[in-house]
């Protein structure tokens, strides 16, 4: 063996190593690298004790009821719900149906109380118009469907 | 070698790759001012309103083509410090040293963009979540490679341990790009993967791609700029540079 090739063998040795090592390590941090967590890991109870945390999910259609400054909603994975009160200026983006990551409490009442709400927006990128038309396709297929 | 056709080895030599890049500089800054152009002209005014994020959304096509390079110049980067440390070639060191500032800058203007786009979009500059706290790490990874290239006076240990540095912060790239996909993240998934065509309107998409060329070019440009003034500096004893006509005037 060349003293090159052994170089060689070293740096590629060196970077399999680096990349096993990374691995195991962000195995081992795997939930606390999340951001935020689920409401169905919230009710499983993976929630942190007596510490401020993030969950993030859909804003349930039809469940934000506004009072004065402070706003009720539910944030579901579909399977879970969590609800949410918060008092303070809301993302443009914070709507029915879209993607939200609120960061607080849980009261006695089981209540989420939010200091944060951040909207969570999707990778789609697409004029008015078609997505007016995908909206239609969709429910014009639903209709077919039933 | 002489049966190959061309001999690569040939320009790992500092002295013919200087005119080689020379010759080739103003054909990429060339082709950045007309993908620029274009780029630009189809993100403002051909590229449709986002339904959802109006015309905000807009930062996209200087964002995205940003975060791009930022991780393709950290991996060319560390390819030429590998080289250099397996093959012992001179110019290797040189193009990782002459890459890293733009990756630098390219790895802070994603940065920036994202905290612009995130404070009206999400409602926070700042949050730290998997995406962005792996590609604030590649902005420092680009800053330590920098710094300790700097701190050491013998060019060819300062590549050694740079190259050693970059190898390691390899591992992050993977991390950057998959994290959308392996954590939950407050930053959305990726628009455009390999796997489902792009979730977007076609117009935006050339938009993006046109301005990820103008990215591309620009870098190649000012990489090849600064390897040349690299090479002057550490090659300034030899002959050959002092015969040069730009050094004699």
């Amino acid at each position: 063996m060349k003293p090159r090739h052994k170089r060689i063998a070293l740096i590629l040795g060196g970077l399999a190593a680096i990349g096993v090592a990374s691995t195991l390590v962000f195995q081992a941090l795997d939930s606390n690298v999340a951001f935020f967590i689920t409401p169905t890991e919230f009710t499983e109870g993976k929630a942190p004790q007596g510490k401020a945390f993030r969950v993030g999910g859909m804003v349930r259609e039809g469940s934000i009821r506004r009072d004065n400054l402070t706003v009720h909603f539910v944030i579901t994975d579909t399977a879970k719900e969590v609800p949410v009160v918060y008092t303070g200026i809301l993302p443009d983006l914070f709507k029915e149906g879209k993607g939200a990551v609120v960061q607080g409490r849980v009261g006695a009442d089981g209540v989420f109380t939010a200091t944060e709400v951040l909207a969570k927006h999707d990778e789609n990128y697409t004029p008015p118009h078609a997505q007016h038309a995908i909206d239609q396709a969709q429910s014009t297929a639903k209709t077919l469907k039933q | 070698m002489s049966n190959r056709l061309i001999s690569w080895f040939k320009y790992a030599s500092p002295q013919s790759f200087y005119p080689l890049a020379g010759r080739m500089i103003p054909w990429f800054w060339a082709l950045t001012a007309v993908f620029g152009v274009i780029g630009l002209w189809v993100s403002f005014f051909v590229a449709p309103t986002d339904f959802q994020q109006g015309e905000g959304y807009r930062i996209i096509f200087i964002h995205v083509p940003a975060a791009w390079m930022s991780m393709f110049l950290y991996v060319v980067m560390a390819t030429w410090a590998g080289l250099g440390l397996a093959l012992n070639t001179r110019l290797s060191g040189m193009m990782a040293q002459a890459i890293a500032p733009t990756g630098a800058l390219m790895a802070f203007l994603s940065l920036w963009t994202g905290a612009l786009w995130g404070k009206p979009m999400w409602g926070a500059w700042w949050v730290w979540d998997a995406r962005l706290t792996s590609a604030l790490i590649l902005f420092f990874l680009y800053i330590g490679f920098i710094a300790l290239q700097a701190a050491i006076d013998d060019a060819r240990r300062a590549d050694k341990a740079g190259a050693i540095l970059a190898l390691v912060g390899v591992v992050n790239v993977p991390i950057i790009y998959f994290s959308v996909k392996w954590w939950n993240t407050l930053h959305q998934g990726s628009t455009i993967n390999l796997a489902k065509a792009p979730s977007m309107a076609t117009t935006m998409l050339w938009g993006m791609l046109l301005m990820a060329l103008a990215f591309w070019m620009y870098s190649i440009a000012v990489a090849l700029t600064r390897v040349r003034a690299i090479i002057l500096e550490r090659e300034a004893h030899t002959e050959w540079v002092k015969d040069l006509n730009e050094v004699k005037a």
